[in-house]
């Protein structure tokens, strides 16, 4: 953009949000803001003696510029509605917890465990930061739910609640591994403690305090047979009723023989029993298991349409606004939606001007038209004033949510090769305590027992399971610290499998926040630059917006006289007496072949020109693309037109597919299609419109701007700047497999040694003592150095 | 040797105690939040109203 020159004024920055101050003269004591909501929040603050709040962090606040409608929360009037969300009440207090998405540094948290100062009949507010909450506690004969929301959104913090916040059950935290690792900790480490007497020999005149000591062991063992194991009992059962043998199996047939011939010994006094080897594996692989199963707070993988939806609408009743939960709506209900809401159910429009923003549902961020009789579909918001809608779908059947429900995802996945192996390693081991029981029948029966229980003792594939979970572990963990988060373990498995790659065009492979402007038509001077951007600037629709970022001046002293917004067509107003009018082609009176979204400006009624925006590719879309192609196919998959398909076709290569102009379902069978060729197909996507797709692939990657956003329903969840390195990420997961079958070797070894002694029924605790801990630790150690290693070789943090 | 008994139930008593520490702190959520009370620590809490200190 040439010839801005002078007129460049680096604005001040808001007090309260840290925005450039597009708009002067918003100025208390002497600060500036950005709008008028971010002024009347620092006074809130400021009068209440809260100002440690500005102290902690520079600027803090959230940017106040797009308003929230005043009756927003009225529905928490309604009492069915407050009770369906409220977690406590008796006849005094109210307990509460809200979801409040904004926080984000410790001067929200200074503020908002404060909240007491702001509304005396708040008694408490505890926040919990991970989890982005704020329980409050208040006297609701004081004050209500609904005056607690709204002082929330007054000070920035805008509560978010969705139709997600109607089932009742919130997700219980479960902490029963930690518990089970615990005490299988506990156990393990004194168990070992009793037993060296046992091992260094214990004088014949002691007999007694040997017995005690064994006695204590067994009491030992007791919470980690019946309690810490429990998850290998029941997890073997489940594989066990669906007729397949899971890892699991034999390490709950092994625990369970180590744990009765261990008793035997003690009960007859025939020997010390193996109970600190038991206690051990079980810790370890608690621990393994543990360091798998990580979850993430501040995400969820499983979210539907109902955490996108609002908990309640406004019903239009004999002329008036009845705010009603979501799930009452009927078909032929009018409903008032208003600006920047959802729209909830597919319905006709049937008041208003609608100006639909779409991105939840296609990803495209440029607000369509729908005129007065045409449909409107649930998912897009309403970004200009109020429309009614009269809906013809009741909400679970409406399209988007019809979309969401698709679960014919047959082909469950296949089954890890973990579990394969250990099939054969099971098979093994039941031969090789044959053979022993065959031989020692022959030659001395009296060893059959011993042996046959030391082979089951020793062979217990927990190595296997050991250097499998220790391994996912480390690289799921390897992956988070690079903002690319797995569901679950077995998904390194998918990833490292895939053969084709489809990206979605839209959200994906482009920005959703940035756009490139070019403008087109007769030259505007630097003085016409600086007016339409005074004028963009009184408006909050995101192409003014981006007009104003693009241009990249200051209103300076230009003041707008007669502003007019045309909801829908463009906006107006005089600026130094000159009549500017800024919009779609219609209200510039010209016409023009259509080619993306462009935006007419004229002066003094005569069109100057139009600023055309087009999508921006990400930066490292050609490099990623480029390497791509050598190891997969891929395809690139957009619901828009095929304007960009000469530039795709060069990013992405000859042999790309690429696709255009397809619906959310198109998408699904696309996908389908590639998986009946025998393709492993990964679908990268963003949108509530990927979805189907996301589900139906082999893999499917949700990528987020913040990773505290929302995603669809996914496989995994990469960081939008992280999709840079997604070929290292699944060469890492590659990586992943020769791990463990490298730990699965080792383990082999240890086992043969243990074995040895086994079959000739000599093995002493003392050497499964020796054997058990020392090959869990080196298959711990080995995991650790390999993917910390492969790590460092790809270049990744 | 029966000292050795009284050693054993000793020790054994310690390390329960610690097991009862560690599930207790786990079953308050103690690792929940690793952000909050740290930055609660430092905040200026001298003009608190009595409300918020009855509540603590």
């Amino acid at each position: 953009m040439p010839g801005t020159g002078k007129d460049i004024v680096s604005p001040p920055l808001c007090a309260h949000c840290g925005e450039a101050c597009i708009t002067q003269g918003i100025i208390l004591e002497d600060k500036f803001f950005c709008c008028e909501g971010c002024k009347m929040v620092y006074r809130i603050i400021n009068q209440n003696g809260l100002c440690s709040y500005y102290d902690l962090n520079a600027a803090p606040g959230i940017t106040q510029s797009v308003k929230v409608r005043e009756d927003k929360f009225a529905f928490l009037d309604n009492e069915k509605i407050a009770d369906r969300l409220i977690s406590f009440k008796d006849e005094k207090q109210t307990h509460i917890t809200f979801y409040l998405p904004q926080m984000h540094c410790s001067s929200c948290l200074y503020l908002l465990e404060n909240l007491a100062r702001l509304n005396p009949a708040v008694i408490s507010s505890t926040v919990n930061f991970t989890r982005k909450e704020a329980e409050v506690i208040f006297l609701h004969h004081n004050t209500s739910l609904r005056k607690i929301a709204e002082l929330l959104t007054a000070i920035g913090y805008e509560p978010y609640i969705s139709l997600n916040d109607l089932k009742q059950t919130r997700p219980v935290i479960d902490r029963s591994t930690i518990f089970q690792l615990g005490v299988a900790g506990f156990c393990f480490g004194n168990t070992m403690l009793l037993s060296f007497p046992e091992y260094l020999g214990v004088d014949a005149g002691e007999e007694g305090l040997r017995n005690i000591f064994r006695w204590a062991n067994l009491v030992l063992s007791l919470p980690v047979f019946f309690y810490s194991a429990l998850p290998f009992y029941q997890s073997s059962w489940k594989s066990l009723k669906h007729g397949f043998l899971n890892i699991d199996a034999p390490i709950a047939l092994a625990v369970m023989i180590t744990f009765v011939r261990s008793l035997w010994e003690v009960i007859s006094g025939s020997g010390g029993g193996y109970f600190d080897s038991m206690s051990g594996i079980v810790f370890f692989m608690l621990a393994g298991r543990l360091l798998q199963d990580r979850t993430y707070r501040q995400l969820s993988f499983e979210r539907d349409y109902s955490s996108y939806f609002p908990i309640a609408v406004s019903v239009m009743k004999e002329g008036k606004e009845m705010p009603t939960l979501l799930p009452e709506i009927k078909i032929n209900d009018t409903l008032l939606i208003h600006n920047e809401e959802l729209i909830p159910a597919d319905g006709i429009l049937t008041r208003g001007k609608a100006f639909i923003d779409y991105s939840f549902v296609t990803g495209e961020s440029l607000p369509v038209r729908k005129e007065v009789g045409e449909m409107v579909y649930a998912g897009g918001k309403q970004t200009a004033g109020n429309i009614e809608i009269l809906t013809v779908k009741a909400v679970a059947q409406s399209y988007l949510t019809q979309l969401w429900n698709r679960h014919d995802r047959a082909p469950e996945k296949a089954k890890s090769f973990v579990h394969q192996v250990s099939k054969y390693f099971t098979l093994v081991v039941f031969t090789i305590a044959t053979v022993s029981a065959v031989y020692w029948q022959i030659h001395d029966p009296a060893k059959i027992w011993p042996a046959v229980t030391a082979v089951f003792i020793i062979a217990c594939p927990c190595a296997l399971l050991l250097a499998n979970s220790f391994t996912n572990g480390h690289i799921l963990r390897i992956l988070v610290r690079n903002r690319f988060y797995l569901r679950k373990a077995g998904i390194i498995e998918d990833v490292s499998k895939v053969t084709h790659i489809v990206f979605d065009k839209t959200g994906t492979l482009t920005s959703p926040g940035e756009q490139t402007i070019s403008y087109d038509g007769t030259p505007l001077t630097a003085t016409q630059k600086a007016q339409i951007a005074a004028l963009a600037s009184c408006s909050n629709h995101p192409l003014s917006k981006a007009i104003v970022k693009h241009l990249g001046l200051t209103a300076g002293n230009l003041t707008v006289q007669g502003f007019v917004e045309k909801p829908g067509e463009g906006i107006e107003g005089f600026i130094n007496d000159a009549w500017i009018k800024i919009g779609s082609p219609a209200s510039s009176s010209s016409s023009s072949e259509k080619k993306g979204t462009s935006v007419y400006v004229s002066i003094e009624n005569k069109t100057m020109g139009c600023f055309r925006f087009s999508n921006r590719y990400r930066d490292f879309v050609p490099s990623l693309l480029k390497q791509l192609q050598k190891t997969y196919s891929l395809s690139v998959i957009s619901g828009d037109n095929a304007f960009e398909e000469e530039n795709l076709r060069r990013l992405a290569g000859k042999k790309s597919a690429l696709l255009f102009h397809q619906k959310p379902e198109d998408k699904l069978n696309y996908i389908q299609s590639l998986q009946k060729k025998g393709e492993r197909v990964m679908m990268i996507g963003d949108g509530l419109n990927d979805a189907g797709a996301l589900q139906q692939s082999d893999t499917g990657i949700a990528v987020s701007e913040q990773t505290n956003n929302f995603t669809p329903a996914s496989d995994g969840i990469i960081a939008a700047d992280q999709l840079e390195w997604l070929d290292r990420f699944i060469r890492l997961c590659r990586i992943n497999r020769k791990i463990v079958i490298a730990s699965f070797i080792l383990s082999i070894v240890y086992n043969i040694i243990g074995l040895y002694f086994a079959v000739q029924g000599t093995l002493s605790p003392l050497i499964a003592a020796i054997l058990m801990p020392s090959s869990s630790l080196s298959i711990v150690l080995l995991t650790f150095g390999a993917s910390n290693g492969a790590a460092a070789a790809l270049k990744l943090k | 040797m029966s000292v050795i008994i009284i050693l054993l139930i000793a020790s054994i008593s310690v390390a329960l105690l610690f097991l009862i520490a560690f599930l207790w702190s786990v079953k308050t959520g103690q690792f929940e939040d690793d952000f909050s009370p740290s930055s609660r620590i430092l905040f200026d809490d001298k003009i608190h109203s009595d409300k918020t200190i009855k509540s603590r």
